[in-house]
């Protein structure tokens, strides 16, 4: 028995095990242990990683970014061709995986909020058929997906030689859409700084209409008004350009068709896949957001005399869209994550360019370390911009 | 009770006037009901008797290209022909019972997790008959004992593959994740900063850069002379990548116990792993099953992507059918089809069951 825990009256002073008993010190020490646990475990790959490089003569760094990527990429929205740097490269990469995953959700949310309201729906038969439309494509892999249709939509459609026309100048064939554009004019630079105009012009009828009708009561036509504005700000800046028509049609030369905008096979078939798998996600999202609105919400509105459309517009839906923007934003993450398939089917997404100059140039860890920091900087931004959007939205209580 | 009286008059009478009765309700109930039912029912029409007329009248289960060439219907004999190669891939052939009872014995495993998670006296079988399975299913793929001739992994594919990695990534991932969630939630900063990162960080890449990770990186990471193969990779990855995910499908569960369970545990004067093990665990997990059968089954969709770093799981073996005869090439759609209907089986009869589970063990909880 050691004295110390004999001392009469005193405060005994501590030993070493009760120190290691005392939970703030095990804290810290745990802490410690794990911390060491990471660095080790980092040192260890890290040291491993450069004697290997060093064995097979790899050298670090993000220098081969500015050399000339040297191969082709059949679908690009910046100036791009194989005497380009890599860097140029992974930017049409970004740019391509950017365009798909926007595109795929705008129209996800589009079918999915059609088919999420059409499960609610009185009628039987619509119903059923919202549902079975959810079930079945939810429970068959996305990948799946996208390989059918890159599979039907090169077979569906005839070859250029016999293209199929549904509208004049669009072209349905096995190598894609074909679709005419009007050809660059400076009037569409104007109708474009008309179009910032007008939403500059709504923005500010908005707040004037919020602040006169909190003061007066009286309600203005908002929707109305701007709907006017866009539109008659837009047009008078076509026909102050000179009201151009050149288009530029989609024609068929020789064995390939010229002219117009091309839709790549690949690109629809990423589209289709992600946005009919994404929308059954979308549509239990809505679903269940519009559930989760208490029936008395509908019979306050009643009582207060509001119309059923207004009703629906103004007290249901801000309350369902409460519950359904964390789940939302997470269907648009996997989208674009999901984006990342892309690859499998020959789209030039990020992954796909970066998979090609990782071959070309063997430098894994640098091509790879790029897109997955853009993938966590994109799911960064969305989840800040939902965050913020979220909190917006969110029931302030007092 | 005037209310009564506008109550519409309760099914009464023949069949058939509750037959008028019910679509009156649920068919055509106003002008824009009568539209939207009549266009379906159109739908169906366009839709549904060319489908049957492919898929099942003019078919034919006839095992040859030639007897492809006779239908206009579906070629079912595309995948009557290969079903072996699509089933298990390049397993070798006299081998392929091995891979099928591994298989079943798999699914046995599984069906008994998933019925065994209802009843407490069946719960504790659970953890026994993985420890016991796997390395009977190890044994059985691999072989080189009990007179088993050995199969190199490289030779694994189809559907027992598909099953294997998606079930094994689950079982590790979930130790895993139950550490990151209890890490997630601790107090102590570093531990807590560690843990975030790595959960944020996962869930922030799509799964093919995991993979590619694996299948790039991985070697570049050991030790001169140390290899593990393609498989082996794989499967790390996808337990890496769930284990992230678990661990936010097991927060949600330890969110949602009452704080004043925590203050019990520590009142009865039980260290942190004590009452994590007799209080709060048990009443967390109970809660999270069915999102983790959830998990499992965007797992199981998930690991076909292990075809884009070139193993062949269900859906490779699928194209490598295909691409096993020229001719074969254009019946994509019957072998898709074929692929979708077993992962829709497997998926859709989980989701089902994940739904009735959730109901089933909120039971106690209703009034």
């Amino acid at each position: 028995m050691s004295k110390t825990q004999n001392a009469p009256g005193g405060v005994r002073s501590k030993t070493v095990v009760d120190y290691l008993n005392d939970e703030n010190v095990r804290a810290i020490l745990y802490q410690i242990i794990a911390i060491g646990l990471v660095i080790l475990a980092g040192w260890y790959l890290v040291s491993n990683t450069l004697v290997n490089l060093e064995r097979q003569n790899i050298s670090t760094g993000y220098g081969f970014l500015d050399l000339e990527a040297s191969f082709e990429i059949s679908e690009s929205m910046v100036q791009y061709s194989a005497q380009s740097s890599y860097a140029t490269a992974l930017l049409v990469g970004l740019l391509n995986t950017v365009k798909v995953s926007l595109l795929g959700i705008i129209l996800c949310t589009i079918i999915g909020t059609i088919f999420g309201i059409a499960r609610l729906s009185s009628n039987w038969i619509v119903r059923k058929l919202a549902t079975v439309y959810v079930e079945i494509f939810r429970n068959i892999p996305v990948l799946l997906q996208l390989f059918f249709w890159y599979a039907v939509i090169p077979n569906a459609f005839p070859h250029p030689r016999d293209a199929f026309e549904p509208l004049p100048g669009v072209l349905l064939t096995s190598r894609g859409m074909y679709m005419p554009v009007p050809v660059a004019d400076n009037a569409y630079t104007l109708m474009g700084i008309a179009a910032i105009i007008a939403f500059v012009a709504i923005f500010l009828i908005k707040k004037w209409a919020k602040k006169r009708q909190d003061e007066t009561g009286q309600p203005f036509p908002v929707f109305l008004v701007g709907t006017g504005i866009f539109i008659g700000l837009v047009f008078i800046a076509y026909l102050i350009g000179g009201a151009p028509t050149d288009m530029d049609i989609p024609e068929l030369k020789g064995f390939n068709i010229r002219g117009g905008t091309n839709v790549s096979p690949e690109f629809l078939a990423v589209l289709i896949g992600l946005t009919v798998y994404t929308s059954t996600y979308v549509a239990e999202v809505v679903r269940s957001g519009i559930q989760a609105v208490p029936h008395g919400q509908w019979e306050a509105a009643d009582s207060l005399g509001i119309k059923r459309s207004v009703a629906l517009r103004k007290v249901i839906l801000p309350q369902s869209m409460r519950v359904a923007i964390p789940p939302l934003t997470n269907q648009y993450l996997n989208l674009t994550k999901n984006s990342s398939l892309a690859v499998a089917v020959g789209y030039p997404d990020l992954v796909s360019v970066s998979n090609t100059t990782m071959n070309q140039t063997g430098q894994a860890i640098e091509a790879i370390s790029i897109f997955m920091s853009i993938y966590l900087g994109l799911s960064l931004l969305t989840s800040l911009f939902m965050n913020w959007f979220n909190k917006k939205m969110a029931l302030v209580e007092r | 009770m005037a209310d009564n009286a506008k109550l519409p008059p309760l099914p009464t009478g023949t069949f058939s006037a509750r037959a008028v009765t019910w679509s009156k309700k649920n068919l055509f109930d106003g002008w824009f009901n009568t539209l939207l039912t009549l266009g379906s029912i159109a739908f169906l029409v366009w839709l549904i008797p060319p489908l049957v007329n492919w898929g099942i009248l003019n078919a034919t289960l006839t095992p040859s290209i030639e007897g492809c060439a006779e239908v206009t219907g579906a070629c079912w004999g595309f995948v009557n022909a290969n079903l072996r190669l699509i089933l298990f891939g390049t397993y070798p052939y006299d081998e392929q019972w091995r891979p099928l009872l591994a298989m079943i014995v798999l699914m046995g495993i599984i069906c008994f997790s998933l019925g065994g998670v209802k009843y407490p006296s069946f719960r504790k079988a659970i953890i026994p008959m993985w420890v016991i399975g796997v390395p009977i299913i190890a044994i059985l793929m691999w072989g080189g004992a009990l007179g088993l001739t050995y199969v190199q992994n490289s030779y694994w594919g189809g559907l027992p593959l598909t099953l294997i990695l998606s079930a094994i990534g689950i079982i590790f991932a979930f130790p895993l994740g139950l550490l990151l969630a209890l890490g997630r939630q601790s107090t102590m900063p570093a531990i807590k900063t560690i843990s975030v990162v790595y959960i944020e960080v996962i869930r922030g890449v799509p799964l093919i850069t995991v993979l590619f990770m694996a299948s790039v990186m991985f070697p570049l990471f050991l030790p001169d002379g140390v290899t593990i193969d393609k498989l082996l990779r794989a499967q790390i990855g996808i337990i890496l990548f769930t284990a992230a995910y678990l661990a936010e499908v097991f927060r949600g569960g330890l969110q949602a116990v009452p704080r004043g369970q925590f203050e019990a545990g520590d009142s009865l004067g039980l260290s942190y792993w004590q009452s994590m093990r007799l209080i709060i665990l048990p009443q967390a997990l109970r809660l999270v099953i069915p999102p983790t059968v959830n998990s499992f089954i965007s797992m199981l969709k998930d690991t076909t992507l292990v075809v884009i770093i070139g193993l062949f799981d269900f859906l490779g073996t699928v194209k490598l059918a295909l691409r096993s005869d020229p001719a074969w090439t254009k019946y994509y759609v019957e072998g898709y089809a074929f692929a979708s209907a077993i992962f829709f089986l497997i998926c859709f009869s989980m989701a089902k069951y994940s739904a009735y589970l959730e109901k089933e063990l909120r039971k106690g909880e209703q009034r």
